[in-house]
């Protein structure tokens, strides 16, 4: 599905992102887990594009295209979604025109036609259930006065109208209690199939509790310093960073 | 400081004077202040504090060298008709009986200049001082046939009054629309003045008396939408007595040069003022908003909200002036202007100019600039949505806050298409 070669990327001249590798495929779920400052929503945000950000080394294949030439309104097109970590409220935009814009256009790229409006309520309804999302939030500014819950939810919410191949949940449990975790994982697991892809960002163990990953990667300084099964998330749960810290970080660049 | 005074007025002088008879519906000594003013101050350049950013004299100069007034006649105002409202016509500056709709609407008089009834003759050129304005003075030394609208006491007008002022030129003309409305107490109504250039280069010095009486309510809205080959200087002097209600939403969708004066002058208690714009300018368009609300008595409320989304080597200016004299206790006023610069040549002056005489009073202002929200953007971007729609959902959720304030459908979907922001 996705193939991050040596990836570099800098922002104001600073490199924050040192040469990463990772596969995913297809059915697959990798869990990225690190320190704060590793790098972990400067990979999310250069996968999606984000212009602050500059590639100064390396390559990304996305279902077999160059992800890295896209536009990111394309790469969401393509089947990409990143849930941000801190989802941005912007006020006058109502929440139901802006899926329906993004629904539409992702539908015309594809060549299919617009949604019908009954169609397109319907799906809103099915999948706001799924994520247990109050229906009044649909008609309000997207994520203006929204609860860091209500908005982490959101994101989930998005996802699940869009119907991304790959997704990338970025810190998408920071911030919620028990039963959002419960709620936003449960959805996840719900839209799981073997077409799709997850990489999920976390801090800590108790997401992967309910969404199982398949393999596991430490982000350190901007690299993969380690990689495993969903054992290496426990023995670092209970090592803690620090252990990871002194590991590696005086690995050379 | 002192104006210079250049020949610009002597030419317009001249050449309207050709074209144009004396006019008879404004007594003699107003015209002779007038006439006397123009000679005397001219044109404002940039060098007068009023016209900092907006210099009439050189954008005249350069602009209409050729002055023929040579106009063209209008035979149809169809395609800018609203469905639901009275159509008043006025062309070139001049009231048009045959273009105007017929309609009798039970308390509402429609009275040319030429038939104006002692009243209407009292309240002409009452409100706009000849001694304060050069282009009050223009537009009373060559006012155009206006007509006097007044809506009788105890009068709630269910339509709107649609007045489209229409100019037409073969080549460069100047024209002076006039007008007086008058809402008479306990009386309510709804006029949209709505100016449109259909062709040749056109220079319009619109004036317009606005008295609106005890207990009355007007709401207005005027759309400027003179092309590119517009350019207009509007004046609105309006008057609220006690316990009135006035409402402005100003829409300026095109037009080389906009420079709109606002007066409002509250002289009776328990009145209240809204003034209302939003500009959308790219090119080289100039766009000058200035307002006056001047609060001579005590518990009374105005409101200003100016938005404007300014691209390439575009100019806005909103220049908000609150006035509460030593009387006016208990004022509440409060003024906001925001906006986006789509450019790094576009520019925006913002100037509130707050002068308070009483001392207990609520006054204040707010004013913002800014570029479209980068991380909104990459958000709609992420979710699959283009450049282009994302500005246009971000400028359209920028510039709601005024739209919304139009409470005529009909009116409001109009401004909406013409916006192209849906
Ligand atoms: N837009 C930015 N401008 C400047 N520094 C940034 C920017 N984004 C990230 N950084 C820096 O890059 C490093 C990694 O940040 P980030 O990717 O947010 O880490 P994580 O998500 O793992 O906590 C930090 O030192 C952070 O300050
Ligand atoms: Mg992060």
């Amino acid at each position: 599905m996705i193939t991050i070669k040596n990836l570099h990327a800098s922002v104001d001249g600073k490199e924050i992102l040192r040469g990463i590798n990772l596969e995913v495929k297809a059915g697959e779920i990798h869990a990225i887990m690190g320190p704060n400052g590793s790098g972990k929503s400067t990979l999310s945000n250069v996968l999606a594009g984000k212009q602050d950000y500059e590639v100064t080394e390396g390559e990304v294949t996305f279902n077999g295209k160059n992800l890295l030439d896209m536009e990111p309104d394309v790469r969401a097109k393509e089947g990409l979604f990143l849930a941000f970590q801190y989802p941005v409220e912007i006020p006058g935009v109502s929440n139901i025109n802006f899926l329906k814009t993004a629904l539409n256009e992702k539908r015309t790229y594809e060549g299919k036609s617009s949604m019908e409006a009954k169609d397109f309520l319907a799906l809103v309804k099915e999948k706001q259930k799924l994520v247990e999302l109050d229906g009044k939030l649909a008609n309000r500014s997207v994520n203006e006065g929204f609860s860091g819950g209500e908005k982490k939810r959101n994101e989930i919410f998005q996802m699940a109208m869009l119907d991304p191949k790959l997704c990338i949940l970025d810190e998408t449990d920071s911030g919620l209690d028990i039963d959002a975790l419960r709620v936003v994982a449960n959805g996840v697991n719900t839209l799981k199939t073997k077409d799709k892809a997850y990489i999920v960002i976390t801090h800590y163990q108790r997401l992967l509790d309910h969404i199982v990953p398949d393999f596991v990667h430490i982000l350190y300084n901007g690299r993969i310093v380690k990689s495993g099964t969903k054992e290496l998330a426990l023995e670092l749960e209970a090592k803690g960073y620090d252990e990871i810290k002194k590991e590696f970080e005086n690995t050379p660049v | 400081m002192i104006a210079e005074k250049t020949n610009t007025a002597q030419q317009i002088i001249d050449a309207v004077s050709a074209s144009a008879g004396k006019v008879n519906f404004i007594n003699d000594a107003a015209l002779s202040d007038a006439m006397l003013f123009l000679e005397n101050k001219g044109i404002p350049t940039n060098k007068h504090e009023d016209y900092k950013y907006c210099n009439v004299d050189a954008i005249l100069k350069k602009e209409f060298k050729n002055l023929s007034q040579n106009f063209k006649e209008v035979t149809s105002i169809k395609e800018f008709k609203l469905e639901n409202a009275v159509t008043i016509v006025v062309v070139n500056g001049n009231y048009s009986e045959t273009l105007s709709d017929k309609i009798i609407l039970k308390g509402l008089h429609i009275n040319s200049f030429n038939n104006l009834d002692d009243n209407g003759k009292s309240i002409l050129t009452s409100q706009a001082d000849v001694n304060k304005d050069a282009f009050i003075a223009l537009n009373t030394a060559f006012s155009g046939l206006g007509f006097h609208l007044k809506v009788e006491n105890n009068t709630q007008l269910q339509i709107p009054i649609h007045i489209i002022y229409i100019s037409s030129s073969n080549d460069q003309a100047i024209t002076n629309p006039r007008n007086i409305i008058e809402i008479g107490n306990n009386s309510e109504a709804t006029i949209i003045e709505h100016q449109i250039t259909v062709q040749g280069k056109v220079f319009t010095n619109f004036l317009s008396e606005k008295l609106i009486k005890e207990n009355a309510k007007l709401t207005s809205y005027t759309i400027q939408d003179q092309g590119e080959n517009g350019f207009s200087v509007n004046t609105n002097q309006v008057k609220l007595s006690r316990a009135a209600s006035y409402e402005n939403t100003t829409i300026m969708l095109s037009g080389q040069l906009i420079r709109n004066n606002h007066n409002v002058v509250i002289s009776g208690e328990n009145a209240e003022a809204h003034l209302n714009g939003l500009f959308v300018i790219g090119n080289t368009q100039l766009v000058d908003n200035h307002t006056l609300m001047d609060h001579q008595v005590p518990n009374c409320q105005s409101n200003e909200l100016y938005k404007g989304i300014i691209n390439d080597k575009s100019i806005g200016v909103f220049n908000g002036k609150i006035f509460v004299r030593k009387d006016a206790q208990k004022t509440n006023a409060y003024q906001s202007s925001k906006n986006i610069l789509l450019s790094d040549d576009a520019t925006i002056n913002t100037k509130p100019e707050l002068e308070i005489y009483a001392n207990d009073v609520k006054c204040s202002h707010g004013t913002s600039t800014g570029k479209i929200d980068e991380s909104a953007m990459f958000y709609l971007n992420a979710r699959g949505i283009s450049n282009e729609n994302a500005k246009i959902m971000l400028l359209n959720a920028f510039a709601e806050e005024v739209i919304d304030k139009i409470t005529n459908e009909e009116l409001k979907e109009l401004i909406q298409k013409k916006l192209g922001f849906n």
